[in-house]
C-alpha cells in the first residue's frame, strides 16, 4: 500500500469496464497528477465518460482499481469519496434556490448555518454571481446556472472536480467565456480536475494533459502540444485537427530526416523516425495549416522541400483562411488551410503546395 | 383585422359544438332540473324552488353521507398513494427488458369490463370465496371470515379500479426527473434514500397530487363498489343518486344532490388548479 502513496493523486490501475458484452473501457491505467487538469477526449462511446463515472462511483468497475491519495476507493460509496461532479445538463435542483442548492453538500458535511452562509457566499463570489441566492435555477440563463452548478461542486472543497461535457449545451459564444473562466478557476484553486468533452479545442486550450480515447482504449496522452504535434497513431492525429495521410515506404534514414518513397514513385523528405527500418511500410500524415499554397511561378525554390502539384478540387471559405481540396496528379487530395492573404484560389486552378519536411510526421500503419 | 378576430373561434368551433352539446347542456339540464318538483303522482312539474336543497339538508342524513364518501375517498386516495408509488417508482427505475410489458399489464384491467372486475372480488373474499375456502381447507378457522359486504371490500374494490390511474400519474412524473439530479445529490453526500427524500420524491410531487385528484374525484363519482361489495351500509353518494334517479324516478331530488356533489368537487378541483396546475392530469393520461 505504501508505494501507492506519494505517487499519482488519482490513479486506474488496470482498469475495466464491461456492460453486458460490450467493452466500454479495456483495461486502462492512468496517473492524474495533483492539482492537474486533465482531459478525456475522444469520440461519444470512446469510454471517456464511462472512465469518469467509475471515479465517481456512478459505475461500478468489472476490473481494477482507483485510487485517490493513494487509497483504494472501489468499496467506498459514492457519498463518501468526496469529489465535486458538474453535469453536461447542470443538474442543479430546480425545487431549491441557488442558495439551497450551493449549500447542499455542506448540509451532508454538518456545517454550521453561520458557516455554510459565510461559504456559500464565498462560492457564489468565485463564480462571478453574488447575490443570486434567494432565486430559483429556472430564472438564470444557462451559463449563469453552470456556474452555479461549479459553485456547488467547489463549496464541498472536493479532492477531484469531476465535469462531463460541462460546456456543450451552451452557445458557442459563451462556451468560450466558460472555458476560460473554469480554466482560471482550477489554477486559482489548484483543485485537481478531470474534464470529459469531445471538443478538442476545449481540450487543447485548458488542459495539463490530454488523454486521447477511442473504443475504450487510451490511444494516447501528453501535454495538448505534444498530442498535437506529435500524434503516436493515425486515430489521434486524424482527432485533432485537420491532418493529411499520405501512404509512404521508408527509403532511407538520415540524421536530419526521413527519406520516404509515395505509392506513386516520388520521394518525399519527413521528419526522423527512429523506430522505422528501411522498407517498413508508414504513413506521412501533415497538418492541413502546414500546406503552403501559391503558383508554380510564384514559388522560389528552396532546398530540401517537399513540393506536390495540383488542382483546386473545391474550396471553403471561412473569413480569416481559406480550405482548399487540392488533387494532386496522384489522385490523393489534400486539405489545405491557408490564410487569406490576396483574393483566394478558384476552383480548377493549377496549384503548387510545399511542406516543410519538419511538418511531415511519420506514423506506423 | 377585425374579419380575423373570431377566425380562431370559427376553428374552434367543432369542439366547442361538441364539449357544449356533450358537457355543458347535460349538466345545465341537471342543474335546471334540480329546481323541478317532484309530484306525489311522481310527475316532474317545472319549477325554481330549493325544496330539493332544503331537503338534503334538512336532517343529518345526506350530509352525513357526503362525509363519508369523502372520508372513503380519503382513504382510498391514501391506500392508492402507498400502493402506487412503489410499482411507479419501480418502473422509474428498472432497466429491465420487460419494462413495457410490466406496464400493459397495468394498462390490462381496462380492458376487462369494470362490472365483471368488481364482480369477481366475490369469489376472492366472499364467504365461499377463494380465500376463506383455502383457510378452511387448512384448517387454520372454523367459520368463514367476513370480509365481503364491509367498508374494506369497497375500498378494495375501488383500489383495484382507480390504481392504474395513480401509478401512470406517478410514473410519468417520476420519468421526467433528470437521473442526474440524484447522481449530483449522491455526490454532494446523499445516501440513496436522503436522495430520494430531497430530490425525487419532491419533483414527483406535481403526480402525486394529480393522481390523488383524479382517483378522489373518481371515488366520489362511483356507485358500482359500494353497490356490489358493500354492506347497506356502505353506500356513497353516488349510490344515493343512482337510488332516487334509477329506483324511486325522484329526479328533481337526485339532480340536486349530483348538483351539491359537483359544487363540491368544482370547489376541490378549483383549488388544486389554482396551487398545482390541471394540466398535469392531462400530461399523465396523454403520455400511455
Amino acid at each position: 500500500m505504501n508505494q501507492e502513496k506519494d505517487q499519482a493523486f488519482v490513479k486506474f490501475r488496470g482498469i475495466e469496464k464491461h456492460f453486458g458484452d460490450v467493452v466500454a473501457v479495456q483495461k486502462t491505467d492512468l496517473e492524474i497528477p495533483e492539482g492537474s487538469l486533465v482531459t478525456l477526449l475522444g469520440p461519444s462511446g470512446c469510454g471517456k465518460t464511462t472512465l469518469l463515472r467509475m471515479l465517481a462511483g456512478l459505475e461500478e468497475p468489472t476490473r481494477g482499481d482507483i485510487f485517490i491519495k493513494g487509497k483504494r476507493i472501489n468499496d467506498t460509496p459514492i457519498h463518501k469519496r468526496n469529489l465535486g461532479m458538474i453535469f453536461q445538463n447542470y443538474a442543479l435542483f430546480p425545487h431549491k434556490t441557488i442558495f439551497d442548492n450551493v449549500a447542499f453538500g455542506l448540509k451532508y458535511r454538518s456545517a454550521s448555518k453561520l458557516e455554510m452562509k459565510k461559504k456559500v457566499d464565498k462560492a457564489l463570489e468565485t463564480v462571478r454571481l453574488p447575490g443570486v441566492g434567494n432565486r430559483m435555477p429556472s430564472q438564470l440563463s444557462g451559463g449563469q446556472q453552470q456556474r452555479i452548478a461549479l459553485a456547488r461542486a467547489i463549496v464541498i472543497e472536493p479532492d477531484v472536480l469531476l465535469m462531463d461535457e460541462p460546456l456543450s449545451a451552451l452557445d458557442e459564444n459563451l462556451r468560450e467565456d466558460m472555458r476560460r473562466e473554469i480554466d482560471n478557476l482550477q489554477q486559482q484553486l489548484g483543485v485537481t480536475t478531470i474534464f470529459v468533452t469531445h471538443d478538442q479545442r476545449e481540450a487543447l486550450s485548458m488542459s495539463d494533459k490530454v488523454v486521447v480515447m477511442k473504443d475504450g482504449i487510451v490511444q494516447q496522452e501528453g501535454g495538448p502540444e505534444e498530442v498535437y504535434n506529435h500524434s503516436t497513431n493515425h486515430f489521434v492525429a486524424d482527432f485533432l485537427g485537420h491532418s493529411n495521410f499520405i501512404n509512404a515506404i521508408v527509403e532511407d534514414k538520415t540524421e536530419k530526416f526521413t527519406k520516404v518513397k509515395l505509392e506513386d514513385g516520388s520521394t518525399c523528405l519527413a521528419v526522423p523516425a527512429d523506430e522505422f527500418n528501411n522498407g517498413d511500410k508508414s504513413e506521412i500524415v501533415i497538418r492541413a495549416q502546414k500546406i503552403n499554397i501559391s503558383y508554380q511561378k510564384d514559388y522560389d525554390k528552396k532546398e530540401g522541400m517537399n513540393f506536390f502539384s495540383g488542382k483546386i478540387m473545391d474550396r471553403s471559405y471561412m473569413g480569416g483562411e481559406v480550405s482548399y481540396f487540392v488533387e494532386l496528379k496522384s489522385k490523393q487530395v489534400l486539405h489545405v488551410i491557408s490564410f487569406v492573404k490576396r483574393s483566394p484560389y478558384r476552383r480548377g486552378e493549377e496549384v503548387f503546395l510545399t511542406v516543410d519536411p519538419e511538418h511531415c510526421g511519420l506514423l506506423p500503419v | 383585422m377585425k374579419n380575423k378576430s373570431f377566425r380562431p373561434w370559427l376553428l374552434l368551433s367543432p369542439s366547442l359544438t361538441a364539449v357544449f352539446l356533450l358537457l355543458v347542456v347535460p349538466v345545465c339540464f341537471v342543474v335546471v332540473y334540480s329546481f323541478w318538483l317532484r309530484a306525489p303522482s311522481g310527475a316532474d312539474i317545472p319549477a325554481f324552488q330549493f325544496g330539493n336543497y332544503a331537503k338534503f339538508f334538512a336532517d343529518f342524513f345526506y350530509p352525513g353521507i357526503l362525509l363519508k364518501t369523502i372520508r372513503v375517498a380519503l382513504e382510498t386516495v391514501f391506500f392508492c398513494l402507498i400502493m402506487g408509488y412503489i410499482p411507479a417508482y419501480f418502473f422509474y427505475k428498472t432497466e429491465s427488458k420487460f419494462k413495457p410489458f410490466l406496464m400493459i399489464l397495468v394498462m390490462l384491467p381496462f380492458w376487462i369490463s369494470f362490472i365483471i372486475r368488481t364482480l369477481s372480488w366475490i369469489n376472492i373474499l366472499g364467504d365461499s370465496g377463494m380465500i376463506n375456502h383455502f383457510f378452511l381447507q387448512m384448517g387454520l378457522i372454523k367459520e368463514p371470515f367476513a370480509m365481503l359486504y364491509n367498508e374494506g371490500a369497497v375500498i378494495m374494490g375501488l383500489l383495484q379500479y382507480l390504481l392504474p390511474f395513480m401509478i401512470l400519474n406517478i410514473y410519468v412524473s417520476l420519468d421526467g426527473i433528470d437521473n442526474s439530479l440524484t447522481e449530483a445529490a449522491k455526490g454532494l453526500g446523499c445516501t440513496e434514500w436522503q436522495a430520494f427524500r430531497e430530490v425525487t420524491l419532491p419533483l414527483s410531487l406535481p403526480g402525486v397530487s394529480a393522481g390523488c385528484l383524479l382517483v378522489f374525484v373518481l371515488t366520489c363519482g362511483t356507485y358500482l363498489p359500494p353497490m356490489i361489495l358493500g354492506g347497506p351500509g356502505d353506500e356513497l353518494i353516488a349510490n344515493l343518486i343512482f337510488k332516487r334517479v334509477i329506483g324511486t324516478l325522484d329526479w328533481p331530488f337526485g339532480s340536486a344532490i349530483s348538483t351539491i356533489l359537483m359544487g363540491l368537487l368544482a370547489v376541490i378541483v378549483y383549488t388544486y388548479n389554482k396551487y398545482m396546475g390541471i394540466s398535469q392530469i392531462f400530461n399523465a393520461l396523454s403520455k400511455e
